[in-house]
């Protein structure tokens, strides 16, 4: 009895000990969230000064060929970057990323492209590596406080790549072979990511960033009569220009999306975190009720032996 | 007096905005002054150049703009960057101490920087 009641506390506390750092876990996800949110907004005006600019160009450029505006005939490799976190206890939110990349990636074999993994955060990197799964390049350390640099060290790295695809050819087997460059480069970027809706809901999403469809700012100007648009002026050239841009514009791109995982991230700790400490109070609440329980059967028992004993030295007592 | 709506804009923040008489920006072919009115260009600026906007107060504020492109439309100036310091936030000492980093753009961000800080590089 005794020894169960003991059991039953130091279980208590453990419990209460659990609860107290998934208690902080969640407040202090809580706090970054607004942070996270705060650099979301922050980065929006570059980002629709980008666009701006960019359809501007493209609606002035003579002409689009840019090799990351132009689809390929035949795209044979797809580059795909996943972007999870690099901690844990942030409940389903990289295994929703994951089967999303998953999905992407049997989508990808389907329509016969072979895909090439790209991963940044820890958690992608452990899943990739445990299962023996072939990665090209993986960034980490940086997963719920992104900042630009890391954002252009991946996109440099995969616009590198996609160049060298221009010139691929296949082989007789269907395999794909390097072209003259001697690099075997990839022929579509495909990043997924998980795009923040609200505190409660994110929604892990693939999204194709080249070849790139540009964005246009707003429909008006694509409506307006080609007469209208302002001539622009260009220093260097528009090609000059647009060669400059496009990378440019596919780091912002790569970096809204870390962005948006980051708040994911984070709000996706902090629902984990409440669950977990709601659970602990919980279970804390029901064991302490156990253990009032055994400690009153305990004081029950000693109060009925000593009565129980005292009767009994009564009765051989009167028997003198 | 006539006025311009400048927008400094870097990919993390937005630095500055606000109505202008005089912008001055470096472009890779070279410097260009924007008075109200300009026609419609694109360009793209310099490693390191420095973009200097006379506000419509006549202060002066200088930015060292590092990777970045500068748009004119009939609406007014964006001046886009990867990143970009305003005069007053700068660290003169640690740009020139960076003068001497071993990579080319480092060195280049650098001199930018003490430029924009009214620093001779």
């Amino acid at each position: 009895m005794a020894a169960q009641l003991r059991e039953l506390r130091r279980r208590i506390r453990a419990t209460k000990s659990i609860g107290k750092i998934t208690k902080a876990m969640e407040l202090i996800a809580t706090s970054r969230i607004g942070k996270a949110q705060a650099r979301v907004q922050a980065s929006r005006p570059y980002a629709t000064e980008i666009t701006k600019v960019l359809s501007a160009l493209a609606g002035a450029a003579s002409n689009l060929d840019h090799p990351l505006l132009v689809e390929r005939e035949q795209p044979r490799r797809a580059a795909v970057l996943v972007v999870t976190s690099d901690k844990g206890q942030c409940g389903g939110y990289n295994a929703n990323v994951l089967r999303a990349t998953e999905e992407l990636l049997s989508l990808l074999r389907e329509q016969g492209k072979e895909p090439v993994l790209y991963v940044i955060g820890g958690k992608g990197l452990n899943y990739y590596t445990f299962r023996k799964r072939a990665l090209v390049e993986s960034w980490t350390g940086f997963s719920d406080q992104p900042h630009y640099v890391n954002a252009a060290t991946a996109g440099e790295t995969l616009v590198e790549s996609f160049l060298h695809g221009a010139d691929d050819a296949v082989d007789a087997s269907g395999q794909p072979v390097a072209g003259e460059d001697g690099v075997l480069g990839v022929d579509e970027l495909h990043v997924v990511y998980t795009e923040f809706r609200s505190m409660l809901t994110q929604t892990p999403v693939a999204k194709r960033i080249a070849p790139l469809e540009v964005e246009y700012a707003d429909e008006e100007a694509e409506e307006a009569p080609a007469g209208l648009l302002p001539t622009y002026e260009f220093e260097p050239s528009p090609d000059a220009l647009l060669d400059a841009l496009l990378p440019k514009y596919i780091n912002t791109r790569i970096f809204a999306a870390l962005l948006e995982s980051a708040a994911s991230e984070l709000a996706a700790r902090r629902t984990a975190m409440k669950a977990a400490s709601d659970n602990a109070n919980e279970l804390v609440g029901n064991l302490t009720r156990e253990a009032n329980q055994a400690r009153q059967a305990q004081i029950t028992q000693e109060i009925s032996e000593i009565v129980g004993g005292a009767n009994a030295l009564a009765a051989t007592g009167s028997d003198d | 007096m006539a006025e311009i709506a400048v927008e400094l804009v870097a990919v993390e923040r937005r630095l500055w905005s606000g109505k202008a008489s005089f912008v001055v920006a470096e472009t890779t072919e070279g410097q260009i002054g924007l008075l109200p009115g300009h026609e419609p260009m694109l360009g793209q600026l310099v490693e390191g150049g420095i973009v200097r906007v006379t506000t419509v107060d006549g202060d002066v504020m200088s930015a060292a703009v590092h990777g970045g492109f500068l748009s004119v439309t009939g609406d007014g100036v964006s001046v886009l960057a990867e990143s970009a310091d305003l005069a007053d936030e700068i660290d003169v000492a640690a740009a020139r101490a960076a003068l001497t980093d071993e990579d080319a753009t480092e060195r280049a961000r650098a001199a930018g920087r003490l430029r924009a800080a009214g620093q001779s590089a």
